[in-house]
């Protein structure tokens, strides 16, 4: 049975090249479904990699109760003061966080970036982060430190540029790399200007700390709760930037499988009229074989062989377009909780490779299982007359 | 010579639309081993049907078909695709060969249903193709054959498991007369000289005088017709 399967097998992969026009149908179609799968989770996947990595596994937040991101949250000069004398914690930064309206580059239409004021002790807390241009802003004057991504977003960013908001001129003085970090697309300024400019004298957003080496975050923040003078919560850095991935990379996600649903429907559909065209044409040769002796079970593997090995032709081709294309390409999103852009990496890594190569084998068999079946169950006499 | 094949009341119908279709009307008849029997008769006769209940191709909707002491009619799709394999060989009209094969490919497709080594099934490939005339052109796949050509191709490939019965829809119906003559030449050597039973479709009065016995079918039926002279000889191969 083994050495009919392999023969019928070979025989009909030989005469795929013959079908090149019916065959290259379901290498495109299931080769755009993986394209548009593989390059929507790699956009997921970069957004993912983007706020992951701002985290940092020693690095907390304390926010106001009861507030899921920076932007609402706020908090006390006092409080901060009170974190920065507690126990369990070192070099600690209030942070006030806004958004400040741009113009996107290229485009020229109007677009959001987050702005942040920082304390000096904001490097400290940010190892990784590094000038790439220009100089740190000084404090007490209206200078911006820009992120990478948002001097690639936004209009009027490079380094020596004015630009003016909230009543204010403002000089680029530098910029700044965080490594791929959520940073990379803010925009940074000193922590007093910015509360004075956004009318929040003494108000941060959130305090970011380092905890001790010692100190576990459960014991810190009990004592948070404990300390009658704070009325905030502590989360680790990881378990703020997983959540905020999960609703963003949530959506992208979603909508990459609803697509590739939708467009693997349709490819299915294709690679099922081509692999009964691919029969219908095969039909005197499928006949022949059966006359002569052959049975059933090598006619329809023959036939899901074909159908597998074309959708795993049109998958390796979908995920090669998608990475020589996308791999690494830097882009940027609107992140919905704070209405500001995100930028990001389209990251095409392995695993969404496999991805995309399962999804094609998927629609292989699916498409090529009822032709096959077709192929095995149609009388020998009515095979031969098709001819 | 002994009886290789045997059919009693046989009656075929098939089902086009909501009409049920007679082909065959209780058809009985034999074949005596080591005979080349023509069948002949207008086309819708019911000739190519009666020939495939004898190859086992399709079944009988009633009757009985035994070839070689095998009934046919009850006997398993598998079981009779596996004595296909082993006892005939199929002729074609338009000589079904795999365009993607060679020639000695094609004649060797049979051998792959057997336990032969490689090196065994190649020989036999060769030496069938040898015995068609065509030992030079085994590394010809069929569009690098002429009609003539890849029918003995197909011959070959029907002979190279050694069958004890061939059967040929039209062997010569695509060709040039002088093909034909030449294809049917060959059909005559292989039942004289290699003893091999032959059953063939033919419409062509001319390929039936090769072979030793003619039936006519006529809308169903076995006839007798009056105008031919081997009709008495017909008749004593039909079971009355």
């Amino acid at each position: 049975m083994f050495k009919q399967t392999f023969n019928i097998t070979a025989t009909n992969l030989r005469s795929v090249f013959s079908r090149k026009g019916t065959s290259s149908v379901i290498v495109v179609g299931i080769g755009g479904v993986v394209a548009v799968l593989v390059g929507m989770l790699a956009m997921s996947e970069g957004i993912r990699s983007a706020l992951k990595d701002t985290s940092h596994p020693d690095r907390v937040l304390v926010m106001r109760s009861g507030t899921q991101d920076e932007i609402t949250g706020w908090l006390s000069a006092t409080e901060v003061n009170v974190l920065k004398g507690m126990e369990g914690i070192r070099t600690v930064s209030g942070e006030l966080v806004v958004v400040v309206d741009l113009v996107t580059r290229g485009t020229g239409k109007p677009g959001v970036a987050i702005a942040r004021g920082v304390e000096a002790s904001a490097f400290g807390l940010r190892p990784g982060l590094r000038l790439v241009a220009g100089r740190f802003f000084q404090p007490g004057k209206d200078e911006l430190l820009v992120g990478v991504n948002a001097s690639g977003t936004f209009a009027d960013l490079a380094v020596g540029s004015e630009l003016s908001f909230r009543d204010k001129l403002w000089e680029v003085v530098g910029h700044f790399d965080a490594e791929g970090q959520a940073h990379d697309s803010e925009v940074w300024m000193d922590l007093p200007i910015a509360q004075a400019a956004f009318r929040r004298n003494g108000v941060v957003s959130t305090a970011r700390a380092f905890l001790d080496t010692d100190t576990d975050g459960a014991t810190v923040r009990e004592r948070i709760r404990q300390e009658p003078r704070l009325r905030a919560d502590l989360v680790s850095e990881r378990d703020f930037y997983a959540q905020q991935s999960q609703a963003k990379t949530g959506m992208v996600e979603s909508l990459a499988y609803v697509i590739a649903g939708i467009m693997g429907l349709g490819a299915v559909v294709a690679a099922i009229n081509t692999m009964y065209s691919s029969v219908s044409t095969r039909s005197v040769e499928i006949g022949t074989l059966r006359s002569l002796g052959f049975s059933n079970v090598p006619v329809v593997v023959s036939v899901m062989v074909e159908a597998l090995l074309l959708a795993l032709v049109g998958g390796v081709l979908g995920c090669a377009v998608v990475y020589l294309l996308y791999d690494g390409l830097t882009s940027s999103t609107l992140n919905v909780g704070s209405m500001s852009q995100v930028g990001f990496e389209f990251a095409v890594t392995p695993p969404l490779l496999l991805v995309g190569l399962r999804c094609a084998l998927f629609l292989g068999a699916i498409g090529g299982l009822l032709p096959a079946l077709r192929a095995a169950r149609k009388p020998v006499i009515a095979a031969l007359r098709a001819g | 010579m002994s009886e290789l094949i045997r059919c009693t009341s046989v009656c075929k119908d098939y089902v086009r639309g909501s009409e049920r279709v007679r082909v065959l009307r209780n058809v009985d008849m034999s074949v005596e081993d080591g005979t080349f029997v023509a069948l002949m008769g207008p086309s819708g006769s019911g000739k190519t049907t009666l020939l495939n209940l004898m190859s086992g191709l399709d079944t009988p909707t009633s009757g009985e078909v035994e070839v070689d002491g095998l009934r046919l009619d009850s006997t398993s799709a598998g079981a009779l695709a596996r004595w296909r394999a082993q006892s005939v060989g199929f002729v074609f009209q338009f000589y079904n060969l795999l365009p993607v094969l060679t020639a000695q490919r094609n004649v060797e497709l049979p051998l792959l249903l057997t336990d032969l080594p490689r090196s065994e099934r190649k020989k036999n490939a060769a030496m069938a193709l040898d015995i068609v005339g065509l030992g030079d052109r085994g590394s010809h796949k069929p569009g690098e054959l002429s009609g003539g050509q890849q029918q003995r191709v197909a011959i070959a490939r029907a002979l190279v498991s050694d069958p004890r019965l061939l059967v040929c829809d039209e062997p010569t119906g695509d060709l040039d007369r002088e093909t034909a003559d030449e294809i049917l030449e060959l059909l005559g050597t292989l039942h004289r000289e290699l003893g091999k039973t032959i059953v063939m479709v033919t419409h062509d009065p001319k390929a039936a005088k090769h072979a030793t016995f003619t039936l006519h079918m006529d809308k169903g039926k076995l006839v007798a017709p009056a105008d031919h002279a081997d009709a008495a000889p017909q008749r004593a191969r039909t079971v009355a």
